[in-house]
């Protein structure tokens, strides 16, 4: 490997961009691509490009023979995925440490200093701050999920528009059909587009027939590492 | 933060560690684990950074088989070739250094240039 591509790889993850690194075993030659690579089908060869966006998905590592024979191995640099909960709520005492457990980065975020107690939130990363603050210096992006969980259109509302612009691998807002249709409405109004709507997951969480808070932050755990695993396939809404 | 997330921060810097090391001048090879089978201790895609002089960071077995990669990579800075290196319990080399737990791998090692 040469010390550019090495270094390309390095600012790749610094950047939080999923990267694969592409070596032919036999040549040693060492090829770099990232996910958001405009054109990366017509960079490689058709039998790698096929298997490129399952590799993206799943961050696995592990070596691949082409048709004709040559050995190569993908070495498969995805970024820690994020959580950002809106909302010091009930919910998110369960949801923050299930989150850590499962492998995320988990960051709760709720200017309502009687809900943002460290001493609800023990071991958690809880910043008792407006979120356009906290967005503003920790911006979002695709391997950030983010759950809206407060129900205060005041609170929610700006990072819902904000994970559908840095195209969040999964944006969840709890509340019922009712609260979710008035809040499209607005959103609407203040420009968000349909398609990207569409995107938000509500009522949060699969239906797993949840009741307690805590069953409630497995089901929406489920969603968001569903839409992880499941990022960029046809129907799940992740591509740009 | 659990042992997923250590781990995952070790691989981290051993690809950072590379980069600086070469930019200090020092002459650096790159152990990657690119295959393995039953009980391997370190999963694919785990790294070993190795300088001329035998210094290392990282880890491609646990320990296992650390010695032999770092002669390797040592011998593979000198040349600039790379070399797809199978250790296991097949191979007597592998019983000699340790890789006795069951578990075979393939590791490739390639200087930094």
């Amino acid at each position: 490997m040469d010390r550019f591509t090495l270094s390309a790889l390095n600012e790749a993850r610094r950047q939080r961009q999923a990267a694969i690194l592409v070596t032919n075993l036999a040549s040693g030659v060492v090829r770099l691509f990232r996910e958001d690579d405009a054109g990366l089908e017509l960079m490689i060869e058709p039998a790698l490009a096929a298997l490129l966006p399952e590799r993206f998905r799943s961050a696995r590592s592990g070596l691949v023979q082409t048709p004709e024979g040559d050995e190569f191995f993908l070495t498969v640099h995805v970024p820690p995925p994020r959580l950002v909960v809106i909302g010091a709520v009930h919910i998110s005492q369960a949801l923050a440490p299930m989150a850590r457990i499962a492998g995320f980065d988990v960051t709760i975020i709720d200017p309502r200093t009687a809900f943002a107690t460290p001493e609800r939130f023990a071991g958690s990363n809880l910043l008792a701050e407006w979120p356009e603050d906290v967005l503003a210096r920790a911006p979002l992006d695709a391997f950030t999920a983010v759950a809206a969980l407060t129900h205060d259109p005041k609170i929610d509302d700006l990072p819902l528009r904000a994970a559908l612009e840095a195209n969040c691998f999964y944006v969840g807002a709890l509340g019922s059909r009712k609260t979710h249709a008035k809040r499209l409405e607005r959103l609407s109004a203040e420009g968000t587009e349909p398609e990207a709507l569409a995107r938000i997951r509500a009522p949060i969480g699969l239906a797993i027939g949840a009741q307690s808070p805590a069953e409630i932050a497995v089901s929406v755990l489920a969603e968001v590492i569903d839409a992880l695993r499941k990022r960029g396939v046809a129907g799940e809404g992740a591509d740009p | 933060m659990g042992t997923e997330d250590s781990l995952r921060l070790e691989d981290a810097d051993v690809l950072g560690l590379a980069e600086d090391w070469v930019q200090a001048g020092r002459g650096v090879a790159l152990a990657t684990v690119v295959e393995t089978w039953g009980s391997a201790p370190r999963p694919v895609g785990s790294h070993l950074v190795i300088d001329a002089d035998g210094h290392f960071e990282g880890s491609v077995s646990g320990g296992c088989v650390e010695g032999a990669v770092i002669a390797e990579a040592v011998e593979v800075i000198g040349t600039g070739t790379p070399r797809l290196l199978e250790f296991g319990v097949a191979d007597e080399t592998a019983w000699r250094v340790g890789l006795s737990c069951g578990g075979r791998i393939r590791v490739y090692v390639e200087k930094v240039v």
